[in-house]
């Protein structure tokens, strides 16, 4: 199965991703033998079987619905490329309505 | 001081000498830092050493033990994978996107090591954010195998197993999305284990593949894995995936059953097709021997061959889903750009590695409309089978004995620049993460050229301990010492 240079710039978009041709090529023909080889699936048949998605049969346990206060902030705020007091200063990432 | 060989030190030998006085936690800690100075720049397991933090942590360890203070690692070297989080250190992943990422807390397994005592000595290399079998997609440095410097540790834990390997601490915690404990220590000739999904809490480790991602733990012997199985195992309200179970005294189970007889199968499937032919002639010698106090026989779980493609659609559409938080707007790596998008796109670009890329295109196709039926649902599917393989196992016998790897440890590059054949090198470790199984890697033996051959049990859900009884078992009966030629210069 061939993947498309079109297809490898499509999927490059959705992931946020950036190639030139070269790497776009390369790429392109990595995913195809791959997904060449996922063809092996196909042979199953698989129309009775449910999907598993998570193994253990253990139920997601409820706790008490507390504040607990975060002691970390100061920390995590280190990490921000800048900042304004508390607030972390970003590049605009929403259109004005 | 007394006189003793640093080699032969294990966590548990090295707390019995710390309580009897004849050895400081300083010494301990001059000595893994003394080890790491000599051969690390060889063997490159660490991204980082915390010399001065760990000298200081040594000696408030000694002041500690001092006042008679009994703590279940008081003043053990240890070293942690750079994918978990010690708050005030760098988490990289080995990624570029994650640089300059300091911890702002710990992960819970820190934590739990702390309130034990231990000191840590720095944090280990890994392929970037935990893909790939051999430390080479490092964005930093590949390490080498202290086995043979022209060879891989495995990866991606492969910074932890090599060096419990060569002695640089003395015990490690790794995670393990599809072999990346087993496979590395099955290289290195250490022992390492995942877990059970769920046993571990994983908040504070960086996400990968969240359905099969686990930590666990790499030590010199069956007893310190355990040992540190029991300190970092339990119930987490902060991981909604771990489990509330019970955990039972591992290292009491595995003194009191050193003798039990189980029942064990081998899956055919796992000693068909290009299986390195010393390797397997290693592993059938350690299993005639096992059937003076075992019932084993062959079983058959059908669906092996397909775990490898399913394991290739799984866990890269989680990857996509995780990784898209780097995207350089509140931390991490980024590309300042006027448009938007392509600032999104080139700290993305620059950021990852090629390996990483691969993997996140790789899930975005396999979830994007018109192929999500044919790849990502019909993956979830053959996962079913692949579990539903191991359940049926499980009803007629205790354990599974299986190789690690198809092969002993591959050359630097050879395999590197061929994913497929990358991914294919995981084919015996991949099934159990799929099922969620717990499943540990135990050295057993030396090819002719001097590599290390390992073993791999595999047991039921929460079964980790009879995992580990039958490792130590199987530790007992091959009685050797793993040291690599590197040490003994």
């Amino acid at each position: 199965m061939a993947i498309s240079l079109e297809e490898v710039y499509k999927i490059a978009h959705l992931c946020r991703l950036d190639f030139n041709e070269e790497e776009a090529k390369v790429i392109a023909e990595e995913l195809s033998r791959i997904l060449d080889y996922f063809k092996k699936l196909q042979t199953l048949d698989t129309e009775e079987i449910n999907p598993t998605f998570h193994t253990l049969k253990v139920k997601t346990p409820f706790r008490e619905d507390e504040v607990k206060e975060f002691p970390y902030i100061k920390d995590i705020l280190k990490n921000a490329p800048k900042l304004y007091e508390r607030m972390i200063v970003v590049p605009k990432i929403v259109k004005a309505p | 001081m007394t006189t003793f060989d640093f080699k032969d030190l294990t966590i548990l030998s090295a707390l019995k000498l710390l309580k009897e006085k004849k050895i400081s936690s300083r010494e301990l800690v001059e000595e893994s830092l003394k080890q790491i100075k000599k051969i690390d720049p060889l063997v490159k397991a660490f991204l980082y050493v915390e010399e001065e933090r760990a000298l200081e942590a040594a000696s408030k360890a000694d002041e500690l033990i001092q006042k008679g203070e009994e703590k279940k690692l008081l003043g053990i070297p240890i070293s942690i994978k750079d994918n978990i989080c010690i708050k005030g250190l760098a988490t990289t992943c080995a990624s570029k996107i994650l640089q300059n990422f300091i911890s702002p807390y710990d992960a819970t397994v820190i934590e739990k090591l702390k309130a034990e005592g231990a000191v840590f000595i720095g944090k280990t290399n890994l392929d970037e954010f935990a893909m790939g079998s051999s430390t080479e997609n490092s964005a930093f440095f590949p390490t080498h195998n202290p086995w043979d410097l022209e060879r891989v540790p495995g990866g991606s834990s492969g910074g932890s197993a090599a060096a419990v390997a060569s002695r640089m601490g003395l015990g490690s915690l790794g995670s393990d999305t599809g072999g990346s404990i087993r496979q590395p220590a099955a290289f290195c000739g250490v022992v390492g284990m995942k877990p059970t999904y769920g046993l571990v809490s994983r908040f504070g480790l960086v996400a990968f593949a969240s359905s099969l991602d686990q930590i666990g733990p790499f030590g010199l012997t069956v007893e310190d894995t355990a040992y540190l199985l029991q300190i970092i195992a339990g119930y987490d309200p902060k991981d909604s995936t771990s489990a509330p179970v019970d955990i039972p005294d591992f290292l009491k189970f595995i003194k009191e059953n050193e003798k039990t007889s189980y029942k064990i199968g081998l899956p055919k499937e796992y000693f068909e097709g290009e299986i390195d032919a010393e390797m397997t002639k290693i592993i059938l010698e350690i299993i005639e021997k096992l059937k003076s106090r075992h019932h084993i026989k062959e079983i058959s779980l059908p669906h092996t061959e397909y775990a490898v493609a399913t394991y290739y659609i799984i866990a890269p559409s989680e990857a996509f889903s995780n990784l898209a938080r780097y995207d350089g707007v509140k931390y991490g790596f980024r590309v300042d750009t006027k448009n938007l998008i392509e600032m999104y796109k080139k700290s993305r670009a620059l950021g990852f590695g090629k390996e990483v890329k691969r993997r996140i295109m790789l899930g975005a196709y396999s979830l994007s409309a018109g192929y999500y039926d044919a790849y990502y649902l019909k993956a979830s599917k053959v996962r079913t089978l692949i579990l539903q393989d191991f359940l049926e196992a499980f009803k007629e016998v205790d354990l599974i004995l299986a190789p690690v790897t198809p092969t002993p440890p591959f050359k630097i590059g050879e395999k590197i620049f061929d994913p497929l054949q990358m991914y294919l090198s995981d084919i015996f470790t991949i099934p159990v993460n799929l099922a969620g199984l717990p499943g540990i890697s135990v050295p057993i033996g030396l090819t002719s050229n001097n590599l290390p051959v390992a073993i791999q049990v595999i047991g039921p859900h929460f079964k980790d301990e009879h995992v580990l009884s039958l490792a130590y078992q199987i530790e007992k009966e091959v009685n050797m010492k793993f040291i690599p030629p590197i040490l003994k210069n």
